[in-house]
């Protein structure tokens, strides 16, 4: 098998809580695949466990052909991570971590390393202590971007970039991919994953629940349609995949199911089309519709803060 | 006042977090003074035999440097204090130092305070409150240790003195700390500046009291332990020095309050000093970083045992015509070995060294787990270093490193002890005595080392193990505490040198034990899941 990460079945407990319930996760090679899930989802326990950090209760999970626990030091020469929440040495410079970080790896391309610093604007001489969360981040993203390392494992690496820096990641990224690195991004910012990923996965409460190119995540769920229409619109909310409909005078608006798109616009051809707009579903729309049940549990818009299985452990929360 | 809204709630909130530091502390000086007195009435129980001790230790430089002068021989009291004074006033500030940078300075580094003041607490609310924990504690040490001694068999008004010399001297160090805190950005160097600054005050007091009649004996006026001291309880209790104390904390509480409303929140009146832009060839590997960060405080633990050594070497020669009631005698027999009281006295002091050099220990493995909890080990551990190299690191430090430290203490020790009496061999005798320490020390480590990798929250127990042993070697025989507990503690399977016939048998199984320890210890942590 030449599956770069393949996890299957993996299962993770905390004392009571489980963070991972049987979660499956297939990476190939040379591709840059998003890993989606609210807070809390088991999106950072799984890289931990990748990471040879956490031992899985159960399951499978290879990386790079090795087993990520017995060969970490082996299998960590080959790949380069980026956490979520960078915390730097007080005081050690920020240049000096990102070399230290590289050599600890086996070495770093200083003329990559000096260039990515010039991009992403990072002023390497101040001590851990003086950078803001942002400039932690970029310290992190340097030392990984600037190594050789085959696979890059980026836990939600833009929290706290700006916008101007976060299209200086993505750029970097797409040239990662075009020298044939294998990317696994774990992120909750969606436009990144659109703009960045071949392949998606989608978890919740520690299981994988959608996996797939976006074209084919796309294919499962629904179109939105907006339609000016010549006569009154009678007869479309009954089609079979229509859902949402909206009707004002002569102007039709719904979600229709990808499968049944045909029947749909013979309908509206039949009464006489005007105008007609139609959106290919967003990747926010496929996400939500994963947590629709937690958001409604939830009573509001901010559902996927406490529905998660909890992170690895609660020390996140800010103890330094 | 707006500025101060939000005060009453901080101060319950800061209280809440200390609930177990505070009393534990606050506990310790009062039972420390306490049993002080009462091993000191019956070390010295009447008058020619406190007079001599007076006489020998004012006449003793070292020891007056390292406690001052007794100011009233005759009085049970004003001797007892003799070590108390010092001891109490340093516990007593370093306690101030770590509450006023905890709840100030500390707490707007880590973003806290940010939190918190984005809610309806006005800018001077977070020092009020700081302060206020402060000056609540010192007021407790006061009372406290008033009612001890005085419960001890001492008069009230002398022990009121003392009470509140040890008050006063918190006091001033919390506020002078107050104003640090507001210098630096950071709680590392606010804390590292504040203890440099009580350091600074132990010495100024240290040539103030040791200099001659027509010499600046004013400098012990210049620092708050002086201060204490002055207050002279039991010896004639200068209720005015109070005075001095409360103005001198006054006027820093007003210097502090006026640079907090002059700076931005999180920034600190000193700049941010740069580090280099790339690292150095020399910084390459986990043990280069672990040395990068340990370092500094190895220097300065490094400074602390050079000058126990120099005052170990220098108290030496006089102690025996320290000790020379019959009681203080036995007690040092019976502590020691039983030659010379000099040897037995410098084998009880060396094993104090043996305990600092384990508390450096047990600080150095400790930040294994501040890392951790820091989600700084996790990236390294993502890259090709195994645990047990990342483990490695900190614990090959406090090995070598107490190592390094009794060496130092001893070889201080032996040339001031061997230049003062003209006899060189006292030297080699003296590191001897220093080196047969290790093991002991080692031991301490491999249980700090254990903890960390069986249950890391745990990892601070390693202090309370620390501590217990301290305890059950001072004050076993003098509870006459019975023989398996007193054997639980390394310490008391150490060699009694100088001075004693010894084997090497002990050593070796202590030796053997801290390696078995490390050994399981780090085994424990290369299987078990990395907190974060």
């Amino acid at each position: 098998m030449n599956e770069v990460i393949s996890v299957s079945g993996l299962v993770k407990t905390f004392g009571r809580t489980r963070a991972l319930d049987g979660l499956d996760l297939t990476v190939r090679p040379g591709e840059v695949h998003g890993f989606l899930g609210p807070n809390g989802a088991g999106k950072s326990t799984t890289i931990r466990v990748l990471l040879g950090l956490l031992r899985a209760d159960s399951g499978e999970a290879r990386l790079l052909g090795g087993d990520p626990w017995h060969d970490a030091t082996a299998l960590h020469r080959r790949l380069a991570y980026v956490p979520g929440d960078v915390t730097l040495w007080p005081n050690l410079s920020g240049g000096e971590v990102i070399d230290l970080l590289g050599r600890l790896r086996g070495g770093l391309d200083t003329a990559r390393r000096d260039e990515l610093v010039k991009r992403f604007e990072l002023d390497p001489k101040k001590k851990g202590r003086a950078y803001s969360k942002g400039n932690r981040q970029k310290v992190a993203l340097v030392a990984a971007l600037a190594s050789d390392a085959e696979l890059l494992i980026l836990d939600e690496p833009t929290s706290g970039l700006d916008p101007l820096m976060e299209e200086v990641f993505q750029e970097c990224v797409r040239e990662e991919r075009g020298s044939g690195r294998t990317v696994l991004l774990s992120s909750h910012i969606l436009s990144e994953v659109e703009a960045l990923c071949d392949r998606v996965t989608i978890i919740r409460k520690g299981r994988t629940v959608e996996t797939g190119t976006l074209a084919e995540l796309r294919h499962l769920t629904r179109t939105s349609i907006r339609a000016e229409l010549a006569g009154p619109p009678d007869g479309l909310a009954d089609l079979p995949g229509v859902h949402d409909p909206e009707v004002q005078d002569h102007t039709f608006k719904c979600e229709v199911e990808t499968a049944q798109l045909d029947g749909v616009l013979r309908r509206l051809t039949e009464i006489g089309v005007r105008g007609l707009t139609s959106q290919p579903p967003t990747l926010e729309e496929l996400f939500l519709r994963h947590y629709q049940d937690d958001l409604r549990a939830n009573g509001s818009g901010s559902g996927s803060g406490g529905a998660g299985a909890g992170k690895a452990s609660d020390a996140k929360a800010g103890s330094r | 006042m707006t500025a101060l809204a939000g005060t009453g709630p901080l101060t319950r909130l800061a209280l809440r977090r200390d609930r177990i530091m505070l009393p534990v502390w606050v506990y310790l000086i009062v039972i420390m003074a306490a049993s002080t007195v009462s091993s000191t009435k019956g070390l010295y129980p009447d008058t020619a035999s406190r007079m001599r001790l007076a006489s020998s230790t004012n006449g003793t430089p070292a020891l007056v440097a390292l406690y001052g002068r007794v100011y009233d021989p005759t009085s049970l009291g004003a001797v007892s204090m003799l070590k108390l004074n010092v001891f109490g006033a340093v516990a007593a500030a370093a306690l101030s130092i770590v509450l006023v940078v905890r709840h100030t300075r500390a707490d707007e580094e880590s973003g806290r305070l940010e939190l918190v003041g984005a809610t309806a607490v006005g800018r001077r609310a977070p020092l009020t409150s700081a302060l206020s924990v402060m000056l609540t504690t010192n007021v407790l040490i006061a009372v406290l240790c008033a009612l001890a001694l005085t419960t001890a068999g001492l008069p009230a008004a002398g022990s009121a003195a003392a009470g509140l010399a040890w008050g006063g001297v918190g006091l001033a160090c919390g506020a002078i700390t107050a104003v640090v805190a507001q210098l630096t950005s950071h709680a590392r160097t606010a804390t590292g500046y504040s203890f440099a600054v009580l350091g600074a005050f132990f010495l100024v007091r240290a040539f103030g009291d040791t200099s001659g009649e027509d010499g600046p004996r004013w400098l012990s006026w210049l620092s708050p332990i002086g201060w204490g001291q002055q207050f002279r309880p039991y010896a004639g209790n200068r209720w005015w020095v109070l005075l001095v104390m409360v103005v001198f904390a006054a006027v820093m509480t007003v210097v502090a309050y006026a640079l907090v409303s002059r700076r931005d929140l999180g920034a600190g009146i000193l700049p941010d000093r740069e580090g280099p832009a790339t690292a150095s060839a020399r910084l390459t590997g986990a043990i280069a970083l672990w040395w990068r960060l340990q370092r500094g405080s190895l220097l300065g633990w490094a400074v602390a045992f050079a000058i126990l050594g120099a005052a170990l070497g220098g108290i030496a020669s006089n102690v025996g015509s320290m000790a020379d009631s019959k009681q203080a005698h036995d007690l040092i027999i019976k502590l020691g070995g039983e030659k010379g009281i000099t040897d037995a006295f410098l084998a009880t002091e060396m094993v104090f060294a043996s305990i600092f050099a384990a508390a450096f220990g047990v600080q150095a493995v400790g930040l294994l787990r501040a890392e951790e909890t820091g989600q700084r080990t996790e990236p390294v551990l993502a890259t090709a270093v195994s645990r047990w190299r990342w483990a490695a690191g900190p614990v090959l430090i406090a090995l070598l490193g107490s190592v390094g430290l009794l060496l130092l203490a001893g070889m201080v020790a032996g040339a001031v002890y061997a230049g003062q009496s003209g006899d060189s061999a006292q030297f080699g005798r003296l590191v001897g005595a220093s080196l047969v320490q290790i093991p002991a020390a080692w031991v301490v480590i491999g249980i700090m080392v254990l903890g960390y990798g069986l249950v890391p929250r745990f990892t601070a127990a390693g202090w309370a193990v620390l501590v217990a042993f301290l305890l059950i070697g001072e004050m076993g025989p003098l509870l006459k505490l019975p023989h398996w507990v007193m054997d639980v503690s390394p310490f008391a399977h150490t060699p009694k040198l100088p001075g004693t016939a010894w084997s090497a048998t002990p050593l070796v199984w202590t030796t053997a034990l801290a390696a078995v320890l490390i050994g399981a210890g780090l085994w424990a942590f290369r299987r078990r899941d990395i907190t974060s």
